[in-house]
């Protein structure tokens, strides 16, 4: 078979996830802020309110990427997502909780339900990216899979360095993500306090996400991967730069380059293995034997030539409507609740 | 088949189903009330009638409180196949993937992001665009109704497909979209669906024209009209308030009245394709041991293929079962008996660990589920009838009990919705995908071949208590607040009304305009 289609689907999926992880990253990012960052609960709502418009549609990047990975590549995302089973369902949990807690936070009227649900906010979307990382980096390193492709040595077998590094690299990117989005979407108190988050913990929070890419290149990357690294460290350092000088809208470009950039080098040097097997690399999953056959392939690159373009574009279209920073005063007082109903009718059923 | 107490596939089936049948819950509503309430916001968008802004808004907020419980519950979905159910992935991923990927792609990327600009695009947009952006994401659920359902309704019967080295391959994506399990079942779930949105609106909007008679705010005038009143110490609760509530009332009943004729219209064609397609499912739904033309409308017995000749029809109707199966009252169905020979010659008596497989699927539960289906459907449908007419005359009637009634009476075509899937997903069983009788042979698969080799009981028991543990607590969230945000009134949604003259602005003295017309 010809690898055209297989290839072209490999760089889709691996688009999509860096779409989710660009886009999705600030959402998970903004709500880990919630609750290590923002001082009091006016603080805690303009956060919520700059993702408020976007959060949903940004959260169904995962959904196609896992549903482009069914359909492009079923045996991939069949052994990835069994032999992942507790993370992924930790993933689950945590995106359910963050998703009902986004809308359900200001529903209720007392103390209590407001932090329960900010810290499901936040907790849910540190679960979350944690997971959706490690998955990530064990797919680029391996799992112990056997000749059909399912994970030997129990439940936790998946667990080493890569994933707790991979979960890290993408808490850490999305704290610091969140942090240059809210600098762009903000003004007051949080603007000035997201700019100085930079230095010193954006250090911090990228160590994790360099130390995967660049391992993951030195073993086994493809001249191309070499290049898609030099130019992430280009952004990255770029992004320093503007950082310091205080350019919010570059330090947000810049550093979503080195995401592209960085993720495109570790997609670059796993092919054209897409999950490699640590018990015997005749067993890795490549784009040659894990993928579907060229009709499905090639009946999906017509829907994805057609629909991507066009989310894209209505997308692009809702940042531009919700463009304006927020402040806390353009957040509307949590209006107070009443039963419509009389305290105790004097007459009820009054004829 | 497997015999130990934690059997894995026994859990990753009851995981499948609870997580499957909860997220219908959410979905029906969503599908439901969704065109209700654009209807609501087209209305008041070309008329400029401040009664349906507020059923826009009243609505619009007990479809979001909705909603987002469909969309936290929908990725466990579309996660839970490659997690409990590898080898099924593995098997039908060629076909079954696409439909998915489909419905992410063109469907949940309309409905969030159009759903996003419409929460908070009060205000930011232009009334026309406001109206466009609820209708397409109303219209990106519609869609991903149809994408789902082309995927399940494969696996009730395969099409597009052939087998390459003993693997299932699609080759016509047209007929895979087009498959005529799939039409049916799209419009009869859509239909549905709608009579949850009808009776949603029916028993609320009953409840909040109750509670202003009891609140002494209508009055009965001597001719038995109703006299609306207004209060004016109960935020919302105005003249225009019994309009908005009184025209809710009606166009939920009317919705699920009409609703379900179209369901009845639609389930009759699924119903006969479900003879040719699926005939031991229909045999097991008529609990029929052996070949006839009457439906039974109740029997009794022990239910299972072995004993089959205990069931014992208590009432049946002659020839119906043939109208049901073929539009005439004369040609039998075939029963349990005739068909499992069939079946055994066809797809074999021993299952890959070497159990024999048993070809009939829960009696009790297609049976019941059948019939629990059309029973409350045709009671939700009656009702809505009743209420119609006893509101004719403006208001309804005092009583409590008959509020309650019509409260709980929402419950109605939730739990039809759901024996009716329960009803067709486990009347496929053994199969998770069933053969298509006339299709490709070999395209099928037994559910105890289909679960992940490599997952254990323990993980998928952390993942069944874990999930069903959350998922009952968001239950009751959820139910809290569509129940507090009813009692609310309209005034929940809109806090214009609530406000008085002399209330301080909120805003800190910048401009209506600088403040979000929403916000979390």
């Amino acid at each position: 078979m010809s690898d055209f289609l297989p290839t072209l689907w490999f760089i889709l999926i691996a688009v999509l996830w860096i779409g989710y992880l660009f886009l999705e990253g600030f959402d998970l990012g903004v709500g880990m802020h919630m609750v290590v960052s923002a001082r009091d609960e006016r603080e805690r709502r303009l956060m919520l309110n700059t993702i408020g418009p976007v959060w949903d549609g940004n959260e169904v990047w995962l959904i196609t990427a896992g549903g482009a990975l069914f359909a492009a590549y079923p045996f991939w995302y069949a052994s990835l997502f069994s032999a992942l089973y507790i993370p992924l369902v930790a993933v689950l949990l945590g995106l359910i909780f963050r998703a009902v807690a986004i809308e359900y936070r200001g529903k209720g009227h007392t103390e209590r339900w407001t932090m329960f649900w900010t810290w499901a906010i936040g907790l849910g979307s540190f679960v979350s990216a944690f997971g959706v990382g490690a998955a990530l980096a064990l797919t680029s390193t391996g799992l112990p899979l056997d000749k059909n492709g399912d994970m030997t040595g129990g439940p936790f077998a998946w667990l080493n360095g890569w994933a707790v590094l991979g979960g890290l690299a993408v808490v850490g990117f999305a704290l610091l993500h969140a942090a240059n989005f809210l600098a762009l979407k903000t003004e007051g108190p949080v603007r000035e306090r997201a700019g100085r988050f930079a230095w010193p913990w954006g250090v911090v929070c990228l160590l994790p996400v360099a130390v995967w890419a660049i391992a993951v290149v030195v073993r086994g990357g493809s001249a191309l991967a070499w290049v898609l690294l030099v130019l992430a460290v280009v952004a990255v350092v770029w992004w320093a730069i503007a950082a310091r000088a205080g350019r919010e809208g570059l330090a947000f470009a810049t550093l979503g380059a080195f995401l592209v950039l960085g993720a495109a080098a570790i997609f670059a040097s796993m092919y054209p293995v897409v999950l490699p097997s640590t018990t015997n690399h005749a067993w890795d999953l490549t784009v040659q034997n894990a993928s579907s056959a060229p009709y499905t392939l090639g009946v999906m690159s017509v829907v994805a030539a057609f629909g991507v373009p066009i989310v894209l574009a209505y997308q692009a279209w809702t940042y531009w409507v919700f463009r304006k920073r927020l402040s806390s005063d353009h957040i509307p007082a949590n209006a107070p609740f009443s039963p419509a109903v009389a305290p105790a009718a004097p007459q009820p059923f009054a004829k | 088949m497997h015999t130990a107490a934690l059997d894995p596939l026994l859990i990753a089936r009851w995981q499948f189903g609870i997580t499957t049948v909860y997220h219908f819950w959410m979905v029906p509503l969503t599908l439901g009330l969704g065109p209700v309430v654009a209807y609501f916001q087209v209305r008041w968008y070309r008329s400029g009638d401040e009664r349906f802004y507020r059923a826009t808004k009243f609505w619009g907020k007990l479809y979001l409180i909705n909603f987002i419980m469909g969309v936290a519950t929908g990725i466990v979905q579309e996660f839970q196949f490659g997690l409990a159910w590898s080898q099924y992935s593995r098997f039908v991923g060629d076909i079954f993937g696409a439909p998915l990927a489909m419905e992410a792609l063109l469907a949940f990327f309309l409905e969030s992001t159009f759903l996003g600009l419409w929460i908070f695009g009060w205000g930011r947009l232009g009334p026309k665009a406001h109206t466009v952006v609820l209708c397409m994401a109303i219209g990106g659920s519609v869609l991903s109704a149809y994408f789902i359902i082309v995927a399940n309704s494969w696996m009730q019967h395969p099409v597009g497909v052939k087998l390459v080295d003993g693997h299932p391959v699609m080759y016509d994506v047209w007929a895979v979209l087009g498959n005529n399990t799939a039409v049916w079942a799209f419009t009869h779930t859509v239909f549905g669906s709608l009579m949850v949105g009808g009776m949603f609106l029916l028993g609320i909007s009953w409840y909040q024209l109750w509670q202003r008679r009891k609140d002494g705010i209508d009055t009965v005038g001597a001719d038995g009209r109703a006299v609306p009143g207004e209060n004016a110490e109960i935020p919302g609760r105005d003249v225009r308030d019994h309009a908005l509530w009184l025209h809710s009332l009606r166009v939920g009943a009317w919705v699920a009245i009409v609703a379900f004729a179209l369901v009845f219209v639609t389930g009759d064609q699924q119903g006969k394709l479900m003879f040719q397609q699926q005939p031991m499912k229909m045999a097991a739904a008529e609990a029929a041991c052996d070949t006839t033309t009457d439906f039974s409308v109740l029997s009794y017995g022990a239910w299972n293929a072995e004993s089959c000749h205990t069931v014992r029809d208590v009432i049946e109707v002659p020839g119906v079962l043939s109208f049901l199966a073929n539009s005439n009252f004369t040609t039998p169905v075939k029963g349990i008996n005739e068909l499992i020979p069939e079946y055994e010659k066809k797809y074999g008596t021993t299952a890959s660990d070497g159990s024999k497989i048993n070809y009939v699927p829960l009696m009790p539960v297609t049976y019941w589920g059948f019939r629990v289906m059309i029973t409350l459907g045709g009671i939700a449908a009656f009702a809505a009838l009743v209420a119609l007419w006893l509101t004719r005359k403006g208001t309804v009637p005092r009583s409590r009990p008959l509020m309650l009634l019509a409260v709980v009476g929402i419950l109605a075509p939730f739990a039809a919705n759901t024996a009716g899937w329960v009803f067709t997903e486990m009347g496929r069983q053994p199969f998770v995908v069933a053969p298509n009788p006339t299709g490709v042979d070999g395209v099928y698969l037994f559910t105890q071949a289909a679960v992940s080799p490599n997952v254990t009981a323990g993980e998928l028991l952390f993942s069944l208590i874990s999930l069903g543990c959350v998922y009952l607590g968001l239950m009751v969230v959820e139910v809290a607040l569509l129940i507090k945000y009813t009692r609310g009134g309209v005034a929940s949604a809109i806090p214009e009304l609530g406000k008085k003259p002399d209330d301080t602005d909120a805003s800190g003295g910048r401009s209506p305009d600088d403040v979000l017309a929403f916000a979390y």
